[in-house]
């Protein structure tokens, strides 16, 4: 740790981890709910789990991206971070938030928590991954607003490198993409196509930026290549993300009431989607190889290589898979597009995350790296929770051709719910690879408490 | 990548990209808009069917169906339900929830009012209508 207030980056990583075991727990609640139908009914519906699964993930993304700016800027801009207390501040704000929502959600049927924040004087709620009370929403405003500000100035005040040039983009961004969940007209059709600018415009937009921008800081870190050649990459990459997944946002407005020509705009640009995503994989492994230096944290450059490997598989090949028009008008809404959002959340976004967690924390307490021991744990962690991803991938893909063959191309369609009984097998298996997962998740937890000989930083 | 091809070139590509793309999304929005009033028939939302949309939000109904193919994939597409089953149906099967068959999915009881189910069969229906390109694919959603 080269900068004080880069202290402040801990807690928010902590954090993160921390929503992330709730996650994974309600991922195994509706798990289950999708075999065992009653489990837990009334006391936790499947929606009311299903808002604390994605809510969660969103919002331990978001601690992470937040930590990882705390980190990077002081770093990036050779000086010490605007205002640490802002930044002290705003954790708890957010954390607390959060939390209430979370318990909101939990304890209260979601019509009276709608009454209770005042949702009738502006509607935002109730709407998927948008569940947040319109006051949540506000608070989530102000303190993007107020953590926004602390970063940008600490850039303003210091070096400016093309790092710190595409996170500052890529943050605003989600920023100000947001606020387009203020906006919830009566007219289904404009409201889906503006929900868009938030959800695809962050994940398949200016999210990537901020991936981009952690992953270079991280091969920069790790590898000893030389900035130029590292930054230069990374503009490609997101140049890249940029053309491709813009006009991309097409591939959802093919059967919601839009023109008919998105199907092309849509399918064409969207077919592109997974070239930045492969051009990531082989910077990482480009960088890797052409190294300088052997970092003693190869936990991080593992997690720097999975990163890569994941994103592209799960964005890139698995989106790629029912992205075409002519196929997403028989895979759209069903297991498959299940089977894409778990691997392209895991692959891209948390891996990114918990790839900067694991280059940073060891520095955060004044070490280079773990010890040996602990990094072994971490790398049990890593494989475990990415290769039962895969098969939890696997599955759901399984679980949607059946269900796509099943109810919307045989010749005699069969309902919903009689397909669902079919698919039970591939759920009991996904639901095992789930508590392969948590084990995983587990094993990476306790890597933090494993001693062990380490270097102090010189 | 070689020599020649510098990291002041790549960040030229990247801005002419990012405006050039965002530039070509706006122009297609403003012609969706444009577009939209004939394929939504905005002229037939109701008062109904905007208190239907709000009951809608207000119950989280998107937690676990789908409304044209977005939403959770834990319960039936309703984008078509009242094409599939009509209004008749669609109340008596909200007022009989839950089913408490032992093991088979639940759908909570929301005590809604003859004039709330009124409102959510009005925005079904206008849904129904929306051209969504001939999708689902068939009937079952």
């Amino acid at each position: 740790m080269q900068y004080q207030s880069q202290a402040v980056a801990k807690p928010y990583f902590i954090a993160a981890i921390g929503l992330f075991v709730g996650q994974i727990l309600f991922g195994l609640i509706m798990g289950l709910q999708y075999v065992i139908g009653d489990f837990l009914f009334p006391a936790i519906p499947f929606n009311v789990a299903r808002m604390v699964h994605t809510n969660l993930l969103i919002v331990w993304l978001l601690f992470g991206f937040m930590g990882a700016a705390y980190y990077m800027v002081p770093e990036e801009s050779e000086t010490e971070l605007h205002s640490p207390k802002l930044a002290w501040l705003m954790f708890w704000v957010f954390l607390v938030a959060g939390a209430l929502t979370i318990v909101g959600y939990l304890l209260v049927p979601y019509a009276r928590l709608a009454e209770m924040t005042g949702n009738s004087i502006l509607p935002t709620m109730g709407r998927e991954f948008l569940e947040q009370p319109t006051i949540t929403k506000a608070g989530i405003v102000v303190v993007a607003l107020a953590f926004l500000y602390n970063v940008t100035l600490t850039v303003l005040k210091g070096r400016k490198t093309s790092i710190t040039m595409v996170l500052l983009l890529g943050l605003w961004g989600l920023a100000i993409f947001f606020l387009f969940s203020f906006y919830n007209p009566s007219n289904l059709v404009l409201d889906k196509f503006y929900w868009w600018w938030v959800v695809h415009l962050w994940v398949e937009g200016v999210w990537e930026l901020i991936l981009g921008a952690l992953l270079a800081f991280v091969l920069i870190k790790v590898t000893g290549v030389d900035r130029e050649v590292i930054e230069k990459w990374l503009y490609v990459i997101i140049a890249m993300t940029l053309i491709t997944g813009v006009i991309g946002t097409g591939h959802h407005y093919f059967w919601i009431g839009t023109p008919g020509y998105w199907k092309w705009w849509g399918s064409i640009f969207s077919a592109m989607e997974p070239i930045p995503f492969f051009m990531m994989t082989v910077f990482a492994f480009n960088m890797v190889n052409r190294r300088r230096r052997d970092h003693p944290n190869r936990a991080a450059t593992l997690w720097a290589l999975g990163t890569g490997v994941m994103a592209f598989l799960g964005a890139g090949v698995w989106g790629f898979l029912h992205t075409l028009a002519p196929v997403n008008y028989y895979t759209h809404g069903t297991q498959i597009t299940a089977a894409h959002g778990h691997m392209a959340f895991y692959g891209a976004y948390a891996m990114v995350v918990l790839t900067i967690i694991s280059y940073a924390m060891p520095l955060l307490r004044g070490r280079q790296a773990n010890s040996n021991k602990a990094q072994v744990a971490e790398m049990w962690g890593f494989w475990l929770m990415t290769v039962s991803m895969v098969f939890i991938t696997l599955f759901l893909t399984a679980a949607g051709i059946l269900q796509v063959w099943l109810q919307r191309v045989s010749a005699t369609p069969m309902p919903f719910m009689q397909v669902q009984d079919q698919l039970s097998i591939f759920y009991w298996a996904r639901e095992l690879t789930g508590v392969v997962f948590f084990t995983g998740l587990a094993v990476y937890i306790a890597s933090f408490f494993v001693k062990g000989e380490t270097k102090a930083v010189t | 990548m070689s020599e020649s091809f510098t990291k002041s070139t790549a960040r030229n590509i990247f801005w002419g990209a990012a405006v050039f793309s965002f530039l070509l999304f706006l122009g297609l929005t403003f012609d969706t808009s444009a577009k939209l009033p004939k394929r939504d028939h905005r002229e037939n939302i109701t008062p109904e069917v905007v208190r239907g949309k709000q009951l809608w939000e207000m119950n989280d109904c998107i937690g676990c169906h789908t409304l044209l193919g977005e939403g959770a994939y834990f319960a039936p597409e309703l984008g078509n339900v009242y094409k599939r089953r009509g209004g008749d149906f669609i109340k008596a099967w909200i007022k009989g929830q839950p089913t408490g068959a032992p093991g088979r999915r639940q759908m909570p009881h929301f005590n809604f009012s003859d004039q709330d189910l009124t409102d959510l069969v009005a925005f079904l229906k206008w849904t129904s209508e929306v051209n969504t390109e001939n999708w689902p694919p068939n009937i079952e959603g």
